[in-house]
């Protein structure tokens, strides 16, 4: 049975449809990469999955339950984390006060603020500032920690790459393989192909709403990418 | 000698401004919520005092530890079955909410007290004193209320600071939808704010209640000192609020010294002068969200 298993998602922002009867599974301790170009729906899908925004149609069952309901504060106690887009930091808490605030579901598991640290070297050398006083990369490497330290089963990563240097990214991606290694699902979302497939067992590629493309990343050529990236 | 004892009890004044200032304070520093029936609610804990009191024989220093849960208690059904159903519906819903709540307030109180002053008893304690020196001394009741406000203002830091409760506050506050993210209910932080709120109002208005008369209607002042003391401190800062509770008592003692009937027009004029030169207030929250 898969870890998530969204089928038939509507999601509407007004009168605005963003998402089309998507169909999403990700088998516990798997890596999907979901990629498209902006306004692809790949953000609000992630926001439907952790209770952000609500889904119009369709279900979304996490663990063979159906969660399609339940606000976002009571889908963290299940195993769902979110690191959002923007990062949201707490901007008047300090870095470690933030990853405490990530962590108040008390779900047992592998991550602490010790091992949240030893992933990432970033983060643990501005432990003590505040949230408002980092750069983009800290920042983003703060989020995902914040989000460990809720333990959850499926992390949800939004954009991990946007606007931050090469540099800083390949940090930021060389923790994965220590948060994969702890079996853990997950689902990121990109607008950087070459990162995703590197990560992700599979990739599924989101255009205005729908999936144009699947597979694993070893199957899919660069042309069919990139015709189902911009649809042409 | 006369300047110094207007300093001293005009900082014994300011505990009291302080105390009833960190309710508003910690509500509008989580929420935003800035709750006009602040002064009405801490009427309201007087006259819940002065019912126990007068219901059981009990002195007023006991009702206390009985009207603060209750006021907490208050505090926490307000939050979910008024203030949390007007925060989607932007910034003038909850103020004109807590209007309302105060007229509401104000009137239940006249129709079951009558607009009769009261106040209520403290035995020998109200005029008891302490003498320092020469011509100036310090009343009982009024250094234990400066005790009390700053021992509030003090905990409630910690609290804020230090707890982890303390700590959804400051990210509810900063960031209420990512805070969900984080398997809080924001909307249970508020209440549990708000609860903690009305407490330190319940212990403010048993002061209020014992240092002199009340009615229905004392309310209205009260939220204006308060408000004041929040302005004068800082918004959202509560070393800001005990600050600024001083800052007003100070001003009105001093101005009492000058001329009796000058002391409210001072605390006021100070109170203008300082949102004129220093809108931030004299100690501004570090990040502003």
């Amino acid at each position: 049975m898969s870890l998530l298993s969204v089928s038939g998602l509507d999601v509407h922002y007004g009168d605005f449809q963003a998402i089309y009867g998507l169909d999403v599974t990700v088998e516990e301790g798997k890596t999907l990469a979901v990629i498209g170009a902006n306004g692809a729906g790949k953000s609000t899908l992630l926001k439907a999955i952790a209770g952000q925004v609500p889904a119009t149609n369709g279900t979304i069952s996490f663990d063979g339950a159906d969660i399609g309901r339940l606000p976002s504060y009571k889908r963290v106690p299940l195993g769902i984390a979110l690191t959002p887009e923007g990062r949201r930091i707490f901007p008047s808490l300090t870095i470690e006060e933030n990853l405490l605030v990530g962590a108040h579901a008390k779900r047992k598991g592998p991550w602490n603020l010790t091992k949240v640290y030893d992933a990432f070297p970033l983060v643990s050398d501005r432990r003590a500032r505040l949230g408002a006083n980092l750069s983009g990369g800290e920042q983003q490497a703060a989020a995902i920690g914040r989000a460990l330290m809720s333990n959850p089963r499926l992390l949800l990563l939004d954009e991990v790459s946007l606007g931050l240097a090469p540099v800083v990214i390949e940090q930021i991606y060389a923790a994965l393989p220590a948060i994969t290694g702890q079996g853990t699902t997950v689902l990121v979302v990109e607008q950087d192909v070459n990162q995703s497939m590197r990560v992700a067992d599979r990739v599924q590629c989101l255009l205005e709403g729908r999936t144009v493309l699947e597979g694993a990343p070893a199957d899919l050529t660069r042309d069919q990418i990139a015709s189902a990236y911009f649809g042409i | 000698m006369v300047w110094i004892n207007a300093l001293v009890q005009g900082i014994l004044l300011g505990g009291l401004y302080a105390l009833l200032a960190a309710g508003l304070s910690l509500m509008f520093g989580v929420m935003r919520i800035v709750n006009l029936a602040h002064g009405a609610l801490a009427v309201l804990a007087a006259y819940i005092g002065l019912a126990i009191v007068q219901a059981t024989g009990i002195s007023s220093w006991l009702a206390i530890v009985a009207v603060v849960p209750i006021m907490a208690a208050v505090g926490y059904v307000l939050q979910w079955g008024i203030f949390n159903r007007t925060l989607s519906q932007g910034g003038l819903a909850p103020l004109l909410a807590a209007f309302g709540l105060s007229v509401v307030i104000t009137q239940l109180l006249q129709l079951k007290f009558t607009a009769d002053s009261r106040s209520l008893p403290t035995g020998d304690l109200s005029i008891a004193s302490i003498h320092i020196t020469g011509d100036l001394s310090i009343g009982v009741l009024p250094l234990i209320t400066f005790v009390a406000g700053v021992l509030v203002i003090f905990g409630l830091q910690m609290f804020i600071s230090k707890a982890p409760l303390g700590r959804a506050m400051r990210a509810a506050s900063d960031d209420p939808a990512t805070v969900r993210l984080m398997g809080i209910d924001n909307r249970q932080v508020y209440a549990l704010s708000t609860a903690i709120a009305l407490g330190t109002v319940g212990l403010a208005g048993m002061f209020l209640g014992m240092r002199g008369n009340f009615d229905p209607y004392y309310g209205g002042a009260m939220l204006i000192f308060a408000f004041e003391a929040v302005i004068i401190g800082g918004l959202g800062s509560l070393w800001g609020t005990l600050v600024g509770g001083m800052v007003l008592g100070v001003a009105q003692a001093i101005g009492s010294q000058i001329n009796p009937s000058y002391g409210i027009l001072i605390g006021h004029l100070v109170f203008l002068v300082i949102l004129a030169f220093r809108p931030t207030g004299l100690l501004p929250k570090a990040v502003t969200t």
